[in-house]
């Protein structure tokens, strides 16, 4: 087994690094918004609620032990001795931080990272399950995730673990390519909004007996659209914290890097713009959000590898999918996912890592560490799908299982009066709106 | 039908790993990993299948 070397940064690298860590929360924020306001009005302040309760969970089990099993390249790891090979499998770290310096090295920077990326996965499956999720088992399945599922897989992809290896240890290209986090946060928390919504079931009232299920509507469409724009903000912290920790890219790389994720961005929103509206006759503004999501998903992948032609082609391709894929869930599978999540992140995130193996080149000055993997290019596609086939095979019933475990001892579903009531009256005792509520006294004729 | 869904899921992903175990060349092994891949679509087949029954019968 050869292990991956130790990324350095420049002063300048390590600034900009966190300018772009800084400018992630951003991305909470606009999901936490999307969220909301693709849900009904009696359940919008318990998402939003709940989205916090999210990124506080999130933190303090990355803390406590994500970032013990995540770890770093040149972090302590446990090894796997498995049909005569030794594998990466997981990181060694001290549980609680204990004794890890957070000084601006590599290792704290991707900690601080990873730390936010956590409460990014964890929102994804608010999304897909909202209006009958309840609070405190929001909490415990984010520990979860934010805990163990995120961290193993990110250690895999980002902390020099087996996938990352593919290329020096495999001889597959450059090993498995997830710049900004395509598969570790977007499909990771995409496979678990999908467990969750099996286990919870859809809405009441969504599937009747007549055979096409009942529309229910966004509330507030404004807070989707400003969502989807805070999300791109946050998106490009992310895709350039990620390429310039996980990829050894120069702070001018960045440039690329945002102009990748914008265009990506820019041309799935279009794609998705004038799929729904040649299908509709108009376009349709949270299937087009749902598309710009998607765009940005997809661009996380191979934004660093990628030239800005390619950028448009990947995005235009993921706005056109997510928007078939959404309706497909819906229609087909039966998946009530009002946020278009698992759309979105999960198909997106997907079809990014494919695009992924088709479109990445590796010029000669691209980075440290892209330079001393091995130069083949002709078994990167292969190396994306072994990523791909570990995501479905193994991270779905991975926490289908623990979610289902966890459903056994602690219902996850509110109860039949909750949901009538609304998330809003019946876990918080009020609404998002109280002035929006018609009092029948007020009314009366006098 | 849902557990041998997950099962399928899992043995796919068990045929990628061994194809990288046991196979050195890249052709051979593409073809085992496009296998696991298969066995892997066929099992989420049977999972969301038996989603499917589920909601029919809870209505």
């Amino acid at each position: 087994m050869t292990n991956l070397p130790v990324p350095t940064l420049s002063e300048g690298a390590s600034a900009v690094c966190v300018f772009c860590i800084f400018l992630v929360p951003l991305a909470a924020a606009g999901l936490a918004l999307l969220n909301a306001g693709l849900g009904r009005s009696r359940s919008a302040a318990h998402t939003m609620i709940a989205s916090l309760c999210i990124l506080s969970v999130a933190a303090i089990a990355y803390f406590v032990c994500g970032f013990a099993v995540q770890g770093f390249t040149g972090q302590p790891i446990r090894i796997l001795r498995l049909g005569g090979r030794q594998w990466d499998w997981i990181g060694a770290g001290p549980f609680f931080l204990r004794k890890f310096e957070l000084d601006g090295s590599p290792a704290s920077l991707a900690a601080g990272l990873s730390m936010l990326c956590a409460g990014l996965a964890a929102l994804i499956p608010l999304g897909a399950a909202a209006e009958r999720w309840r609070l405190r088992t929001i909490c415990a399945s984010t520990a979860l995730l934010a805990g163990f599922t995120f961290p193993l897989f990110a250690h895999w992809v980002w902390g020099g673990g087996w996938l990352a290896q593919l290329g020096t240890n495999y001889g597959l290209g450059h090993g498995f390519i997830d710049v900004g986090g395509s598969s570790c946060i977007q499909v990771v928390g995409g496979l678990t909004a999908l467990s969750i919504v099996w286990i919870l079931g859809p809405r009441r009232g969504k599937y009747s007996s007549s055979t096409l299920p009942n529309a229910i509507p966004a509330h507030n469409a404004v807070f989707v659209i400003f969502g989807s724009m805070l999300c791109w903000a946050g998106w490009l912290g992310l895709n350039s914290a990620g390429a310039i920790l996980f990829w050894g890219a120069a702070s001018g790389q960045v440039v690329l890097v945002a102009v990748n994720t914008t265009l990506a961005a820019a041309s799935s929103g279009l794609a998705a713009l004038v799929v729904t509206g040649l299908r509709f006759g108009r376009p349709d503004a949270s299937l087009t959000c749902d598309g710009w999501i998607g765009g940005l998903v997809a661009s996380s992948a191979g934004c660093l590898f990628i030239k800005p032609a390619e950028a448009v082609v990947i995005g235009a391709i993921a706005g056109a999918l997510v928007t078939y894929a959404v309706e497909w869930f819906e229609f087909g599978l039966k998946v009530d996912d009002p946020g278009g999540s698992i759309s979105a992140h999960a198909v997106g995130g997907i079809w990014g890592l494919l695009a992924a193996g088709i479109f990445v080149r590796f010029p000669a000055s691209t980075s440290v560490i892209a330079s001393v993997q091995s130069g083949a290019d002709s078994g990167q596609f292969i190396a994306q799908l072994i990523g791909i086939a570990t995501l479905v095979g193994f991270v779905l019933p991975t926490t289908y299982g623990l979610n289902q475990l966890l459903n056994w001892f602690v219902p996850y579903r509110v109860s039949l009066e909750g949901e009538r009531q609304g998330a809003d009256l019946h876990e918080l005792g009020a609404d998002a709106y109280p002035e929006f509520v018609v009092h029948t006294e007020e009314f009366i004729q006098r | 039908m849902k557990l041998t869904g997950f099962l399928l899921l899992v043995a796919g992903w068990g045929i990628v790993l061994a194809s990288m175990s046991l196979l050195v060349s890249l052709t051979p092994r593409a073809i085992f990993v496009l296998a696991g891949l298969g066995v892997e679509a066929v099992g989420l087949l049977l999972v969301v299948r038996s989603h499917l029954v589920l909601e029919d019968e809870t209505g």
